[in-house]
């Protein structure tokens, strides 16, 4: 059986839902980040497919940009959390409720 | 092994075949507005780190910040220029819309006219922050320098004609605007919001980004002129990958404009974030994330506006605009009010968008430029009523601000009115220009929901000016007893004024710069609400332009 474009599409797109559900479901802030990044990965893989199929390198060239911003996105937030954990060590999203209304 | 051998001779052999990749063609003169804000942003940086005598001075840096403001707005004065001559016959000269690197950077009034806009709202949110930070104890270079790049994300959207260049103008305002929201360590609202905030971003983000991917996929290039001459030329058979596409950038664009159903992080960051903050917020990441809306939307997708994104859109506009008046009325804090307000707002500026009409893009665009200085100058006030530790925003903090503060209130009262859009103020001429152009494109159903949340939202602004003007505070803390004798009730009355005074907290102070921040706010919102022509005749003139580099 020929392994074509559109596993690797549907694969991407399995990535990225997991990423998606576990974002929602999960309560730890850290887990919750490793989702987004999930789902960005998920995206690099659509990206490269598409570039494979498509024969042209702009995709291939998008993939570097997104690994550039998601890393930069890892700092500022990874910096946030670690904030936010000093001052309540066991913080879960749920904890986060000072802003309700 | 041999197979070894023989790939790196064949990779060897492709090296010396690689041939000298030509590099575009760049005009730099496009890119001085943006060079003057993000280069002035990290000079701020490397200064204040080697000089930190020049960090100490709060005055130093917020003069610097406003002058880099200032200086990005001048520079966009000789491209407007340009873009808008027209070369008489025969002439050779430059002139209209063009766009560089390839295509990849757009220079149109559209742009230009955005720039100037997230210029002003760095300038007015600086003002209002240098005494915030000096209260809050908070100084230092970190937050202006914020300030200056993510409004250099926000004109990189405003010029990009690429989708992966939208993208990086999107993270840089984004993630710049993550960390201000939880620049103030000692609050966990600030942090709170800063984690929801970023956590929700990114999530958006990725749903952008999936979208690109589909619509590179389905066209074969992330570029908007290309992509535009692509649809224009083709019909796709089978366009599911990208409508998804579609679907998932309006899902990015809808999160950074707070359109419904897409809003739910906005009360939380607005009430968390830092005051001053919020009023950028409100103002600039607006501004920037309906200038990526506008270019991509309107410019990409033009030939899918009719069946495909413009129900959409009418739909968001009009969940928008009610979901944000309606939630906001039964608020009991200020600034989210005022944050569920912005989401009214912002279906609003959908409604000229959804016309996808020049009359539509040049009411967007007005009501933008209007709704920027509004609300920088209702955060502005808001900020001074927080005082210190920034919490005092529940609406009976403002119960007598008239007898406290009577030029504050007043000013804030016009704010609010020009919010609601009550006629001799900017507000009124931007609700005004969108609904017409809903009119002249025949959505009738959107206008008259406009009109309708236009009323909604008029009671939830009388609402804080009858807390400002109407409420007394001694009614808030019991009567005096009508039975008591003369010096009872002296005494009576007396005890009740210490309690209101110790229930008002400490007094409203009005610091130099944040005032000349609420002046600038209440100057522009009151001139173009005398005479709209002012910004009106600039939006006309703005309407995005694709043209293909070397054109």
């Amino acid at each position: 059986m020929e392994i074509t474009a559109n596993w690797y599409l549907i694969l991407s797109a399995v990535l990225f839902s997991i990423g998606v559900v576990g974002l929602l479901i999960r309560r730890n802030p850290l887990v919750m980040f490793m989702c987004v990044e999930l789902m960005l990965n998920a995206v690099n893989l659509s990206f490269v497919t598409f570039s494979n199929a498509l024969n042209d390198v702009g995709g291939q060239v998008a993939v570097f940009f997104v690994l550039v911003v998601a890393a930069a996105e890892v700092v500022v937030g990874l910096a946030v959390i670690v904030a936010i954990m000093r001052r309540r060590p066991t913080a879960t999203a749920d904890d986060l409720s000072v802003l309700a209304g | 092994m041999n197979n070894l051998l023989h790939l790196s001779q064949s990779v060897l052999a492709q090296n010396e075949a690689i041939p000298q990749l030509p590099t575009p063609e760049i005009a730099w003169s496009a890119f001085i507005p943006l060079l003057i804000l993000a280069v002035g942003g990290l000079l701020l940086l490397t200064f204040t780190s080697l000089m930190p005598a020049f960090a100490k001075s709060s005055w130093a840096l917020t003069g610097y910040t406003v002058a880099v403001a200032i200086g990005t707005i001048v520079a966009c004065i000789p491209l407007w220029n340009r873009v808008q001559r027209v070369c008489e016959a025969g002439e050779v000269c430059q002139a209209g819309a063009f766009s560089t690197a390839a295509g990849a950077w757009g220079v149109d009034g559209f742009s230009i006219f955005l720039t100037i806009l997230m210029a002003a709202s760095v300038a007015l949110a600086a003002l209002v922050m240098h005494d915030y930070l000096e209260t809050e104890g908070l100084t230092g270079p970190e937050p202006y320098v914020l300030l200056m790049l993510s409004a250099s994300g926000g004109v990189i959207m405003a010029s990009a004609n690429d989708l992966i260049v939208v993208f990086i103008g999107l993270e840089i305002l984004s993630i710049a605007v993550y960390v201000l929201a939880g620049m103030h360590l000692l609050r966990l609202a600030s942090q709170e919001a800063a984690v929801k905030y970023l956590v929700l971003g990114a999530f958006a983000s990725a749903f952008f980004l999936y979208g690109i991917s589909m619509v590179y996929g389905a066209t074969g290039s992330t570029s908007l002129i290309d992509i535009q001459g692509f649809l224009a030329t083709n019909v796709l058979t089978s366009n599911g990958t990208l409508l998804a596409g579609i679907a998932m950038l309006l899902i990015g664009f809808g999160f950074k404009i707070a359109a419904v159903p897409f809003h739910a992080w906005t009360p939380d960051v607005y009430q968390g974030a830092p005051s001053p903050v919020v009023a950028y917020m409100a103002s600039g990441v607006k501004v920037a994330g309906f200038a990526g809306l506008m270019r991509v939307f309107l410019l990409a997708f033009t030939d899918y506006a009719a069946d495909d994104w413009r129900p959409v859109m009418l739909v968001l506009a009009i969940a928008t605009m009610a979901v944000g008046a309606v939630l906001a009325i039964v608020q009991t804090d200020v600034k989210r009010t005022l944050a569920y307000s912005s989401i009214s707002h912002a279906g609003f500026i959908m409604v000229g968008v959804h016309a996808a009409s020049d009359v539509g893009v040049s009411a967007a665009l007005f009501y933008l430029a209007a709704y920027t200085f509004i609300v920088a100058g209702s955060f502005g006030v808001i900020t001074l009523v927080g005082r210190k530790g920034d919490n005092l925003h529940a609406l009976s903090d403002y119960h007598g601000l008239s007898r406290r503060r009577p030029m504050l209130a007043v000013v804030f009262t016009i704010f609010l009115l020009a919010q609601a859009g009550v006629p001799l103020t900017s507000g009124f001429f931007a609700k005004f220009y969108v609904i017409r152009a809903a009119v002249e494109g025949e959505s009738y159903v959107l206008a008259i929901a406009a009109m309708i949340t236009a009323v909604i939202g008029a009671f939830l602004y009388l609402r804080i000016i009858v807390a400002m003007f109407m409420s007394d505070p001694l009614d808030d803390h019991g009567e005096i007893d009508a039975n008591l004798s003369d010096e009872e009730a002296a005494a009576a009355r007396i005890e009740l004024r210490d309690k209101v005074t110790a229930a008002e907290g400490p007094p409203i102070r009005i610091p130099t710069l944040a005032a000349v921040s609420i002046g600038l706010a209440l100057l522009v919102t009151v001139a173009v609400g005398f005479l709209p022509g002012l910004v009106s005749g600039f939006a006309n003139d703005a309407l995005p332009q694709l043209v293909a580099a070397g054109s």
